[in-house]
């Protein structure tokens, strides 16, 4: 079955080698979670367990957006574990399938949400352990975003110390949907712990924090949610940049997951216009919001936006003016994945698809380039 | 390519489906209620293996909360997003607005015309649903001595 899976996705447009900048892995069960705990918070974890603001279960997996554990039908491993949980099935129905050289995997557990900061840390250190040994040193492949216990920098600093140097951590991942705008000092010890290790910060769309994922409050509908999940992403960005953040950190750069990209014309020439008026107010910003966002900004493809005539959204890459910090991402296995054989519009310019595919995200993780 | 014989009744209970290999092409068989209809396993949106995906039926809306559920068991729903396509035709149906995408040369008809058609288009088109874009492919399924029979 497997096999030709494998033929009809690579044939007709076989590709060399695809970066795929979002792929979700899970823990198989709690059982190989706690297995990488120590003995007190394995205790915590059977007596208390993961608490956000969501209550007193995982955020994103206990119902189905759509179908269960959000993830494509098709992705639950002959195993019987969970999508995203088995290194060999990712291997055939993924990483091989769509011929992915490199991957990187942003872990969703439960741990920037977490409300108490050392079970958060506790769990990061778990996470971050659990994938060095059963992903990065599985599959050359693969590389990681380190999690952090976000909310409480001092702690996030702390683990980006303890696996930062880590040649399979090339990403630190943070959610938008934060307690406060992440351009605020709060975080600022994870972007320069980032900085120093020269690890990306990958800021992925995420849900609930207790608080509505909208200015005016708490939407119907998933339908909604699942659009409304670019408005952090936009809230993070314009944050970041009118903070200073980019300034601060001249060597900072950072990676908008999964949040569209289609919006960030307009946000730059808006953030401008009001820059020019209000910059009394942000001295510290010694240029245009719009050129921090051009020189520190990554974005990922998926999901793309998707307008009736593609040459639209080619027009939005071009006012972006900056077809270099595209990324392809697949985001397997979730229900939204997009197959980079088939995601894009056909008359894409064949340079700009080799830029989004590989050549960016090869350029801005260092690929190919560790002597190894 | 002619007549394949594909597995037995017996073996596609009613609700059951089976994938086959025919032709060097993936297709899946279907037996809803007795009659067995066939599609190529291969979603036209973005390629997934859509005879893997959920039966399920249409659920349409006059207005919000006013809700009917029509065509049980006979919507094929593709694993990846989701997209609905007829069992009976193959062919899928999407909102309206999808319709304007008319620069791929599309022939989009208003429910209306759909009438004279086989196999429930009828109710779809009195839902108030128009046609999509894509028809995933069908092929000919007929019942010969309890053995089911695929005509490519």
């Amino acid at each position: 079955m497997v096999e030709k899976l494998t033929e009809r996705a690579t044939a007709g447009r076989t590709r060399v080698g695809v970066v795929d900048a979002d792929i979700h892995n899970v823990f198989p069960s709690r059982e190989v979670l706690k297995s990488y705990l120590p003995s007190r918070w394995q205790r915590h974890l059977e007596t208390i367990g993961p608490r956000g603001h969501d209550g007193y279960m995982y955020a994103s997996t206990k119902y189905p957006k759509v179908s269960a554990a959000t993830a494509r039908t098709d992705a639950w491993p002959p195993s019987g574990l969970p999508p995203g949980s088995d290194l060999e099935f990712m291997q055939e129905q993924h990483l091989d399938a769509f011929n992915i050289e490199y991957g990187i995997l942003n872990c969703f557990e439960h741990v920037g949400h977490e409300l108490n900061d050392e079970w958060a840390a506790a769990m990061a250190r778990a996470v971050n352990d659990w994938q060095i040994a059963e992903w990065l040193e599985k599959d050359e492949r693969l590389r990681a975003s380190i999690v952090v216990p976000f909310e409480n920098a001092e702690l996030a600093a702390e683990e980006i110390e303890r696996v930062g140097d880590h040649p399979g951590y090339v990403q630190v991942l943070l959610l938008t949907r934060t307690l406060e705008p992440l351009g605020r000092r709060k975080y600022w010890k994870i972007y320069e712990a980032a900085e120093r290790h020269g690890l990306t910060i990958g800021m992925h769309a995420s849900n609930t924090t207790g608080v509505p994922p909208t200015p005016v409050g708490w939407p119907s509908y998933y339908l909604e949610e699942h659009v409304i999940v670019s408005l952090a992403s936009q809230s993070q960005v314009i944050s970041l940049a009118c903070e200073g953040v980019f300034e601060m950190f001249p060597d900072l750069r950072l990676v908008s997951i999964e949040g569209g990209f289609a919006w960030l014309p307009p946000l730059m020439w808006r953030l401008d216009q009001n820059w020019k008026r209000l910059k009394e107010e942000v001295p510290h910003l010694k240029r245009p919001p719009s050129e921090y966002i051009r020189e520190h900004l990554w974005v990922t493809t998926q999901p793309i936006e998707e307008p009736a005539d593609p040459n639209h959204l080619l027009q939005a890459i071009e006012h972006f003016g900056a077809d270099d910090k595209i990324l392809f991402a697949s985001d397997y296995p979730h229900w939204d994945f997009d197959d980079p054989n088939r995601a894009f519009p056909p008359r894409m310019p064949k340079e700009l698809k080799r830029r989004i595919f590989s050549e960016n995200a090869k350029k801005l993780y260092g690929f190919g380039q560790e002597g190894g | 390519m002619g007549e394949h014989v594909v597995g037995t009744v017996e073996e596609i209970p009613p609700g059951g489906r089976k994938i086959v290999e025919v032709g060097g092409r993936s297709i899946g068989v279907f037996n809803v209620g007795g009659e067995f209809f066939a599609l190529r396993n291969q979603c036209p949106h973005q390629g997934a293996e859509l005879c893997k995906g959920v039966l399920s039926g249409f659920v349409h809306a006059e207005k919000p909360g006013d809700v009917t559920y029509v065509r049980r068991g006979e919507i094929l729903r593709c694993p990846w997003h989701q997209w609905e396509f007829d069992i009976r035709t193959g062919q899928s149906w999407v909102d309206p607005a999808k319709v304007r995408v008319r620069r791929y040369e599309a022939k989009v008809a208003p429910g209306n015309t759909l009438l004279s058609e086989p196999g429930g288009s009828k109710e779809l088109a009195e839902a108030g649903l128009e046609k999509g874009l894509y028809v995933a492919e069908t092929y000919e399924v007929s019942v010969e001595h309890e053995y089911i029979v695929l005509n490519l």
